[in-house]
């Protein structure tokens, strides 16, 4: 199933919670958005595991707490044994070192004023040790070109680049530390669609040369199902359902995973009449103030007492081989039923 | 009426009749300080009542160009229609007068916007810019307008619409807010409606919940509905007939389920192989080469050329005419029969 050894990244019951106060002199704390709320998972060497949920869900915030861009409310994210939450100074600087991201918006994520030499060559600046500064110029042109870029558009500014191009670049970026884990927070859905495959292409041809471990957030459920190794599906802060990407897209027990996957276009006019389509009321609850129990109890159509006064943990339940969180979790192939 | 230079081939059934809304030979052009923008280069379409029209293209491809060109939206200048007609029911409304389009725009054609937090006001509640439709074209008082924006509201499935009528856009989720948009623009029963990435900015669950609406609103009216997008699975859901576009023109025009079956344009076979499919995970995925063209320096010739694995050398110099393979479809293709062959065999 999973890869061997020991995890690279290995995440428990991290919770982030973000104040909410009122008054402007006497601040009191009325509340919290529970961001992330208790999410666990392990990551291995050169295996991608894709998180997928709405926005708002807490894919983002989970990014930035692995990144150390947030400090968690509570629980751990430990990259290679090493708590990355708890760290501070030198020491946290060596950790990060291990673990960089590739961001969503290829527009606002590079510095317009610095050339593309200096964007991919500023992680350098900071973690001298990489690169000799005598070194540097053809380190970022190695990096060009590895991401398929011309070496001598190094002087070049972004705006000279297409928005492939440009997420070419924050790509190289986050390679030049030699990290082992890479976070990618929708990479491709600002992109054109002729160029998403590019890029995803990319993606992978660097997994398999430098064996990295990716974190791949995305709404888009077919690419996640492409390049994943395993796939977490979120709902407002929890994960609700984890599996391998065949159990997930094939045999999901979670209500909401089953729910995501009909609501999802099929690329296929062939039988659009007879498609089974789940189709949610409402909107999903506001993360200050999620439902008792279950979250998704107040879209489910399953919900029932034991849903508003038990929390399902996310555990393996009968029929399934991989954890899912509802008290009702049962096998049920939408995607190819009729 | 009956013309026949108008591309009515591609509605069989109304070979004789003018249809609802007829696209011919459009072409716009904008003046930027770098040079002339040529954005839409003869595009005809046509759409009937109760007709879902897909117009599939990236950005820069000139889809949406051509819907605000139907709406009377652009702005001109920068704009310019140096040629071209835009037909409903028969009369060119390029050439009428401002006042006569205002009569036409919103009531029997409306659109929807992308995003629908900026194409709300802010400052004002959205049960009073519903009511707006109808006190500016009805000349209905506040009072009959406010009752008319709860009818629609409850029309759109927005909960409890009576209390937030007096609600302000950002109280809104984005789900909501873009079926408030849908609400504005059906609050006049319009024969066409244009939806321009009506979901993009949406969550998949919601985004089903909206197409849902879509549809349903259509089948109690019959109307007709050009939908723009970049999604060739909201296209495969919903569309009867498909216009992809590349470059300013329409590269291949058919029924939805011949170009899911098998693509007559180079462009649109490469986007359907670019899909990710399950059987062949671990590969590369398809990927079509290079990027979109630049619209200030567009490729002689085909405007697909520099990307296409079916280039000859009258691709660079030749524009290709919009050849009709059959009653139903056309492709842009010098060489569309290979094309087809490809994913046939």
């Amino acid at each position: 199933m999973a890869p061997q050894g020991e995890p690279i990244l290995e995440v428990r019951d991290l919770v982030k919670h973000f104040p909410l106060t009122q008054g402007i002199v006497l601040k009191r704390q009325i509340g919290a958005i529970k961001a992330v709320d208790g999410v666990s998972f392990e990551l291995h060497r050169g295996e991608t595991l894709g998180v997928v949920g709405e926005s708002g869900c807490g894919k983002s915030t989970l990014a930035k707490l692995l990144m150390a861009l947030e400090r968690p409310t509570s629980g751990t994210v430990k990259i290679k044994g090493k708590d990355i939450a708890k760290a501070r100074g030198a020491e946290l600087k060596r950790v990060r070192r291990n673990i960089q991201m590739v961001m969503q918006d290829p527009y606002t994520s590079l510095n317009p004023r610095m050339t593309v030499g200096d964007i991919i060559g500023e992680p350098y600046e900071i973690h001298t040790e990489v690169a000799p500064k005598g070194d540097r110029r053809r380190k970022v042109q190695d990096l060009l070109e590895v991401v398929g870029l011309n070496p001598d558009h190094i002087n070049r500014y972004p705006h000279q680049f297409s928005g492939g191009q440009r997420q070419r670049i924050g790509i190289a970026r986050g390679l030049a530390l030699q990290p082992e884990i890479i976070v990618c927070d929708e990479p491709v859905s600002a992109l054109d669609v002729s160029i998403q495959a590019q890029v995803i292409n990319l993606l992978e041809r660097l997994q398999n040369e430098f064996n990295l471990a990716y974190i791949f957030i995305a709404h888009d459920l077919s690419v996640v199902r492409h390049i994943s190794d395993r796939v977490a599906v979120m709902y407002l802060g929890k994960v609700v359902e984890l599996g391998r990407d065949a159990e997930i897209y094939d045999r999901p027990t979670h209500p909401y995973t089953q729910a995501l996957l009909s609501a999802v276009p099929v690329p296929n006019p062939e039988g659009r009449e007879g498609r089974e389509r789940i189709i949610l009321q409402g909107d999903p609850p506001s993360p200050a103030n999620p439902p008792s129990g279950c979250r998704f109890r107040t879209r489910c159509w399953k919900a029932q007492d034991i849903c508003a006064q038990e929390e399902p943990l996310l555990q393996i339940r009968t029929g399934a081989a991989h954890p899912s969180a509802c008290h009702f979790a049962e096998v049920h192939d939408v995607v190819h039923a009729q | 009426m009956t013309n026949p230079s108008v591309d009515t081939h591609l509605l069989p059934a109304d070979r004789s009749a003018e249809p609802l809304l007829a696209v011919d030979n459009l072409h716009v052009e904008f003046k930027t300080r770098q040079g002339l923008v040529r954005a839409v280069n003869g595009v005809s379409y046509s759409l009937s009542a109760g007709e879902t029209l897909a117009v599939l293209g990236e950005s820069g491809s000139g889809k949406s160009v051509t819907a605000q060109a139907i709406m009377g939206i652009l702005d001109m200048p920068p704009a310019r229609i140096p040629k071209g007609e835009v037909r409903f029911h028969g009369t060119d409304m390029l050439r009428l007068s401002e006042e006569a389009r205002t009569q036409i725009r919103g009531q029997r054609i409306a659109m929807i916007f992308q995003d629908a937090l900026s194409a709300l006001n802010p400052v004002f509640t959205v049960g009073w810019q519903i009511a707006e439709m109808f006190r500016v074209h009805k000349g209905m008082s506040k009072k009959q307008g406010y009752a008319k924006a709860v009818e629609l509201m409850e029309r759109v499935r927005i909960p409890a619409a009576k209390q937030r009528v007096h609600d302000y856009p950002h109280q809104f989720s984005g789900g909501m807010r873009q079926r408030i948009m849908i609400a504005m623009s059906i609050a006049l029963d319009p024969e066409v409606l244009i939806a321009d990435e009506p979901t993009t900015a949406l969550d998949v669950t919601v985004q089903a919940q909206i197409m849902e609406l879509l549809a349903e609103l259509q089948r109690e009216s019959n109307m007709g509905l050009i939908l723009i997008t970049h999604d060739l699975g909201v296209v495969a859901d919903v569309a009867d007939k498909i216009a992809v576009m590349y470059g300013g023109r329409i590269v291949e025009h058919a029924l939805v389920h011949d170009v899911y079956a098998s693509p007559a344009h180079p462009y649109s076979k490469g986007l359907l192989e670019s899909i990710p499919r399950v059987d062949l995970k671990g590969q590369d995925l398809y990927a079509i080469k290079g990027l979109p063209p630049n619209l200030l320096d567009m490729p002689t010739g085909c405007a697909f050329h520099p990307r296409c694995p079916y280039r000859r050398d009258n691709c660079v110099t030749d524009v290709p005419p919009l050849y009709e393979i059959s009653g139903t479809r056309s492709s842009a293709c010098h060489y569309f029969r290979e094309v087809l062959d490809g994913t046939s065999g």
